[in-house]
């Protein structure tokens, strides 16, 4: 094989591993609990729409939500049982906020619906790239590294542009996280035939497994898997180690990492000939189409205060607590932490469940996470704009997010960033940087909808006041003309009507007749525009003032 | 002889210039008043008339004319008052006294059983958010409404209801970091842990 120069990334810091608590813990399942709650948002886009009703049973795999739209990805059963309620729970969310939920009582049996695997029929011919993405989209696979973005989507090639680098993410680089890490020496065998489905399906000229350096267990296991199939060298699949600095799992910096190639903001990998898929994914991905099994677990790792450290393999909807109690945690730690140490965020609600992007729970303690000494003043020292891997000036950003000087903070590209937390790792001034960019983002996003639905307003407004001025030109002209019309009947029978000393009788009375007929008309007209009728009289003074 | 050069020099000259600025003020035309058009940009599009002008638009060429305060709009809250006083160098004013109450984001909901079809708040719906016809129940189509509550006042039997809009993790947004306290300081709900399951 084939050995690559590899890039080295802007910034980044060098952080202690903290996967020894549980990379030698073999994944174990977790019994299933009794009751599920899985909250409808499991992907980015559209919320799936419920097929099935309170009180229905349903089977192990039967699809409970179907996509909506083309961003959105089918939500299936974890497992057999009833469906107990349809309605609002806490989701595992920084806000704790409620969110719609299916809640499954399980009846214990784990029984399996029907499962109809993609390849069981089509190993013969070549399967079209549109099949297999309509085929994920409704096992509900997303993007299982946190982002959970829906990964048939990132199925479609940008026109024109090959594929040239098929790169599957087993960076996994943040700390005490060791759910891929499991995975990959378990499972290398699933991910690797998933691979070469990608890789074929995609046609990519090259496969690249990204692994840090402080995994070589599972960079051995991949390999040997590898080695073991002779599609694997057909399609120049190989492991590639990378150096352990965070945030080398982070899209941009694994592929830049890789191929020395930047993809500027708002140019998606495909556009540069790369694409990127988690390796959890791609074990999802295997699954659903080689078994017909949709996406209804995952690997957690649950690390930090806890009695048993290791890697779960977690029924989706079972509640953090499960987890925990499971993990035995410690009942001096002092909140959970979901996802990573670095971008993750503390628990409000442990009642919460486990959904698709939640690949690690951290119990806290200060033993872990000693206590920060509070935020002092910026020094403009600059350690975070070394440490930024995006190349930003965090220490700019900050000074206009923290004056809520929102478009000054922009211009700063406060929208290129990652939130990775190497900033706030570095500060010495234990500024939260990251918060406030997080504060600063949302502010900003919130001002674009407002904006958007003003916009759309001001459009809807102006089109009502054209709409009720083009009726009234329409009816004054409908006017206009029958009246024209009913002066030219009249004239044509002042001209029929001879004799001159009745001229003056019958004129008047065509002229009555005609009165009485233009009044009636105009009523009925008026009658039923009314509406129109107040909406000139409440624009009248606007065009008053305009003219 | 010279003179005549000199006014005939002049005269071309200035037919010259003159011709020029012609063609400037036609080819280079502004249409409407950008002013007016800034202002609007800044309102917020309710259409309310919660200024006492018929929407948004109207209020706008008012402040540009100078015939209105800048601190009329409640929608636009504090924060409108700023951006206005900024972009046309008015001195800032609180907002005013009638108009005091800045409200939470709602959105109209019509009780769709006491709907008896008269169409009067469809007719009164600034920006046609209100479906329906004669006689048949009419509904509110929530991602069009601004909240202007002006279809409130034409209902004959009262079933119109303003409803905040809730919170959701969707339109939730990080708070401001808190300075004054260690990020520890919070407290939190105990470990569920197996002893407490027991109990």
């Amino acid at each position: 094989m084939s050995k690559k120069k590899l890039f080295s990334f802007l910034g980044g810091i060098k952080l202690a591993h903290r996967k020894e608590y549980s990379s030698e813990k073999a994944i174990a399942p977790l019994p299933m609990p009794k009751k599920l709650i899985l909250p409808l948002r499991q992907s980015a886009g559209s919320l799936p729409a419920p097929i099935v009703q309170v009180g229905e049973k349903v089977n192990k795999g039967q699809c409970l939500a179907a996509a909506e739209g083309w961003i959105s990805a089918s939500l299936h059963a974890p497992t057999s049982g009833t469906i107990r309620d349809i309605g609002d729970y806490p989701i595992a969310h920084p806000s704790g906020l409620v969110a719609p939920c299916i809640v499954i009582e399980a009846d214990g049996e784990d029984a399996w619906g029907e499962r109809q695997p993609l390849l069981e029929h089509a190993d013969s011919e070549r399967l079209d790239p549109e099949t297999v993405q309509r085929y994920l989209q409704s096992m509900g696979v997303v993007g299982m590294g946190g982002a959970v973005f829906p990964s048939h989507v990132k199925l479609s090639k940008a026109p024109g542009v090959p594929l040239e680098t098929l790169i599957v993410n087993g960076a996994e680089c943040e700390p005490f996280i060791t759910c891929d890490d499991r995975l990959m020496r378990e499972r290398a065998a699933e991910i690797v035939s998933g691979i070469i489905f990608l890789a074929e399906l995609l046609e990519a000229k090259e496969s690249v497994v990204a692994i840090e350096d402080n995994k070589p267990e599972a960079a051995a296991a991949m390999r040997a898997a590898l080695a073991a199939r002779l599609e694997a060298t057909a399609n120049h699949i190989r492991v590639v180690v990378i150096p352990a600095v965070y945030p080398a799992g982070s899209l941009k910096q694994l592929i830049y990492t890789l191929t020395g190639k930047r993809a500027p903001a708002g140019v998606l990998p495909p556009q540069l000939g790369v694409q990127c898929f988690n390796t959890a994914t791609v074990y999802a991905i295997w699954q659903a189409v080689a078994r017909g099994e949709p996406v209804i677990s995952r690997i957690v790792t649950v690390t930090g205060n806890v009695g048993r450290p290791g890697n779960l393999e977690v029924p989706l909807g079972a509640s953090v607590a499960d987890v925990l109690q499971y993990a035995e945690a410690r009942p001096e730690s002092d909140g959970c932490l979901v996802g990573g140490p670095m971008m993750g965020f503390l628990l409000p609600d442990y009642d919460a469940p486990i959904g698709k992007g939640a690949n690690c729970l951290i119990a806290r303690s200060p033993q872990f996470f000693p206590h920060k000494a509070p935020e002092s003043p910026c020094i403009r020292c600059t350690n975070c704009a070394q440490a930024c891997p995006q190349g930003l000036l965090p220490y700019e950003m900050y000074w206009w997010s923290r004056a809520r000087d929102f478009a000054k903070a922009e211009r700063h590209n406060l929208q290129e960033c990652i939130e990775c937390g190497c900033c706030s790792y570095v500060c010495p001034s234990s500024i939260p940087l990251v918060q406030y960019f997080r504060f600063a983002k949302d502010a900003l996003r919130t001002a674009a909808t407002k904006k958007e639905m003003a916009d759309q307003a001001r459009e809807r407004f102006e089109f009502r006041q054209f709409r009720a001025e083009r009726e009234k030109t329409e009816r004054t002209q409908k006017l206009a003309q029958a009246a024209k019309q009913q002066s030219a009947k009249l004239a044509a029978e002042n001209a029929n009507a001879a004799p001159a000393e009745d001229l003056d009788e019958t004129r008047k009375q065509a002229l009555i007749a005609a009165a009485i007929e233009r009044v009636a008309g105009e009523r009925a007209k008026v009658g039923c525009d009314e509406g129109a009728n107040a909406t000139e009289a409440a624009l009248a003074p606007n065009h008053g003032n305009s003219a | 002889m010279e003179i005549l050069v000199a006014i005939s020099v002049m005269a071309l000259g200035a037919l010259v210039l003159g011709s020029a600025i012609g063609y400037a003020a036609i080819r280079f035309k502004v249409e409407g008043d950008p002013v007016v058009e800034k202002i609007n940009a800044i309102l917020p599009q309710t259409q309310c008339g919660q200024c006492s002008y018929p929407g948004c638009k109207p209020y706008a060429e008012a402040i540009a004319r100078g015939e209105a305060e800048i601190n009329l709009c409640p929608p636009g809250g504090d924060e409108g008052v700023h951006q206005l006083s900024e972009l046309l160098g008015r001195e800032y004013k609180p907002l005013a006294e009638e108009s005091q109450t800045e409200k939470k984001a709602s959105v109209a909901l019509i009780d769709e059983a006491d709907c008896i079809g008269c169409t009067l708040c469809i007719q009164a719906c600034p920006v046609d958010a209100i479906l329906g016809a004669a006689k048949q129940m009419h509904t509110v189509i929530i991602p069009l409404c601004t909240g202007c509550e002006l279809c409130i006042a034409p209902c004959p039997v009262d079933c119109i209801a303003m409803k905040p809009l809730p919170e959701t993790p969707e339109n939730w947004e990080w708070p401001y970091p808190q300075i004054d306290k260690s990020p520890d300081a919070a407290t939190h709900a105990p470990m569920p842990t197996a002893a407490a399951d027991i109990q």
